[in-house]
């Protein structure tokens, strides 16, 4: 199977008459994810391509059943779009938007609480179950069906690990990538407890970088809970402290949340940590036995 | 973005957390001017955006006008950690009779600006938070109710004896957190909040960051930026949709995505290189970012080879060749490319740059690192 999105997943995107979500809703559509309905205020009654257009999320999901919201909302609105979205009772947010203001993201985390919805991002490339269903804007064309999960923080680096593993025939059941912000959704926690309890997950790669202490409290994590092999990797290892590295939260401060820290984190808890990207296919292959 | 600590107590005066009388100063005359004004012992401080100011010498007390003309002497060109002093801050002195800390911050583990305080002001609250964690007070905050009055004082009568001055520190924290949230700030820090000789709270010194994904709604924060020449280059580079950071080595980085870029710099360390600089085009497909991106390596003068490393997902790798080609005809390109194509029309980004000899190629990661740097070593 797969963790979060399936072929029961029913979509809403949330800004599907802009560009980008345009684009990415036909890519989505192509993929054979089953796409209900967008939302455009002042939209309602038209169509894009046969998808229904609705004034709100709540109509969206009155009409449709939608259970899940993808966002290509600009990022001054997308925090709004987050909490529409939740107290319309979509379960699982996916905001692939980048740049939302952090206190933004802070102001609506009590909203999704109170409504038990899941969010992953923002500033993420959001996730795919190959075979069943892709939400966000991953490039489908590396992926393929297999048992190993993964979870990263990044998105093209996301591509190269990917990319790695299914040339090397190791095919994937569900790729997150969570988002490079400083204050996310589901993090490694939330998504390495649903790999372990995933019978068609036999493997875990966890794809890091560096800032904060999640890859710390991943690894503490994975020693208590997680039986499946994980293998990791974490990007950063040369990037100087105070400076914040493209992400908002790739960032070294006062000597916390470097690489090195990170990977002996990871080494202290028997995961295997990978110099570069190419050697992933060769670890999860003998953490398989194969 | 950082501010400095004048800029910072000129918006805590706006919300009435009190603050000492200040005049900020650019010369030694402005300086005795501003003595006049205080007329009273003053304490002289240099404005740079690093922490370390006083062990660096850069903050005196002085009694006299002489001694403040002195102490602007030495401090004003002074250099800290790279900076150079071209501003002071001359405030009144405080006979500080206590000290705290107090710091409200942006955090990822609570997804919630999280409050801490502390009875050890005045020392590094990182060095605090390494040898005595339990010495600090956290505290969540909800972003739906906000910070109640109630919960500043009970913070406050953990780490002070006196109820006045618990409530005047429990106002100043109330009118911060107000102040946080309505700067979008990503850090503000009171250290320290002193309390002086006629028991009255002061904010002693001011430190704040804002979020950058939050300036657009606050230009008039935006506008109090002093940037370095490294960070202009930076800002410039962020206006022209790129993520740019300037580094010490000799090997140009262009890549798109920030992890791969990460990425990419520790495989050309892994292989014993060096680079330059971190430079992420992001996820557009536009040729003309790559452009101003070859723009902003060959100004660098210390690049003495450049790798590209594109993996095409949204960004299409024959837009990457087509901005070189376009980046090559205004330009004098002498230096070593190296290029490394994978993903979206890898194939036909390929075949547009296959007639350029001045190009290397490679297939993976690892061989455009080792390969950059091989160039490197020839040059």
């Amino acid at each position: 199977m797969s963790i979060l999105i399936n072929n029961d997943t029913k979509l809403v995107v949330q800004g599907m008459t802009g560009r980008d979500g345009g684009f990415h809703t036909e890519k989505m559509k192509a993929y054979g994810t089953k796409i209900v309905a967008g939302v455009s205020p002042g939209k309602e009654g038209t169509n894009v391509n046969g998808i229904p257009v609705f004034n709100t999320v709540a109509n969206a999901v009155k009409a449709t059943g939608a259970n899940t919201s993808v966002l290509f909302v600009p990022a001054a609105f997308a925090a709004d779009a987050i909490a529409e979205a939740s107290e319309a009772g979509i379960k699982l947010v996916i905001a692939i938007t980048e740049g939302i203001p952090t206190i933004d993201v802070i102001r609506v985390t009590p909203i999704l609480e109170k409504n038990g919805t899941k969010m992953i991002g923002p500033n993420c490339p959001g996730l795919i179950s190959p075979g069943q269903s892709l939400v966000g804007i991953l490039p489908v064309s590396i992926f393929s069906e297999g048992n190993v999960g993964l979870i990263s923080r990044s998105g093209t680096l996301t591509y190269e690990m990917v990319n790695q593993l299914t040339t090397n025939g190791i095919g994937q059941s569900t790729c997150i990538g969570i988002g490079g912000d400083p204050v996310i959704g589901l993090h490694y926690i939330e998504l390495l407890t649903m790999f372990e309890a995933d019978k068609d997950t036999h493997a875990i790669v966890l794809c890091g970088e560096i800032g904060g202490d999640a890859e710390e409290q991943a690894a503490a994590f994975i020693k208590e809970h997680v039986t499946k092999p994980v293998v990791a990797f974490i990007a950063g290892q040369s990037a100087p402290p105070g400076k914040r590295m493209g992400h908002a939260g790739a960032l070294i401060t006062s000597g916390a949340g470097t690489a090195e820290e990170k990977i002996k984190a990871f080494e202290a808890a028997g995961v295997k940590v990978a110099k570069e990207p190419i050697e992933i296919p060769k670890f999860i292959k003998e953490a398989l036995g194969k | 973005m950082k501010i400095h600590e004048y800029q910072a107590k000129e918006i805590f005066a706006k919300y009435k957390i009190p603050v000492q009388q200040q005049v900020i100063c650019h010369t030694v005359e402005q300086v005795a001017t501003a003595y006049e004004t205080i007329n009273a012992p003053v304490v002289v401080k240099a404005q740079v955006l690093v922490g370390g100011r006083g062990k660096a010498g850069g903050i005196k007390f002085c009694t006299t006008k002489d001694k403040a003309l002195e102490a602007a002497n030495k401090i004003l060109g002074m250099d800290i950690k790279g900076l150079t002093v071209e501003k002071v801050l001359v405030a009144k002195a405080v006979d500080i009779a206590d000290e705290f800390y107090v710091g409200l911050i942006n955090d990822r583990n609570t997804k919630s600006v999280l409050l801490m305080v502390s009875a050890e002001g005045g020392v590094e609250i990182e060095e605090v938070a390494k040898t005595n964690p339990e010495k600090i007070i956290k505290m969540a905050i909800d972003p739906l109710v906000g910070l109640q009055p109630y919960q500043a004082r009970n913070v406050f009568f953990q780490v002070m004896k006196n109820g006045n001055h618990v409530r005047q520190a429990a106002d100043i924290l109330v009118k911060l957190y107000k102040l946080y949230m309505e700067t979008d700030a990503s850090l503000a820090e009171i250290n320290p909040l002193v309390i002086d000789n006629k028991d009255k709270v002061i904010a002693l010194d001011a430190k704040m960051n804002f979020d950058d994904n939050a300036l657009f709604r606050h230009p008039e924060y935006a506008a109090m930026a002093d940037y370095t020449d490294d960070e202009k280059l930076e800002v410039d580079a962020t206006e022209k949709g790129l993520s740019y950071i300037r580094l010490d080595g000799n090997i140009g980085c262009m890549v798109n995505g920030a992890g791969l870029a990460m990425a990419t710099m520790d495989m050309i360390k892994l292989y014993g290189g060096d680079p330059a600089n971190f430079l992420d085009i992001g996820g557009s497909s536009n040729p003309q970012k790559v452009v101003h991106a070859m723009e902003f390596l060959l100004h660098d003068k210390k690049v003495e080879a450049v790798l590209i490393n594109i993996f095409g997902g949204i960004t299409r790798c024959d837009d990457v060749a087509r901005g070189l080609l376009d980046a090559f005809k205004i330009m004098t390109v002498n230096i070593p490319i190296v290029i490394r194509l994978s993903g979206t029309n890898a194939k036909e980004g390929r075949e547009l740059l296959k007639n350029n000899n001045e190009l290397i190629t490679a297939e993976t990661m690892g061989e455009a690192a080792r390969k950059v740097i091989e160039a490197t070593k020839k040059a």
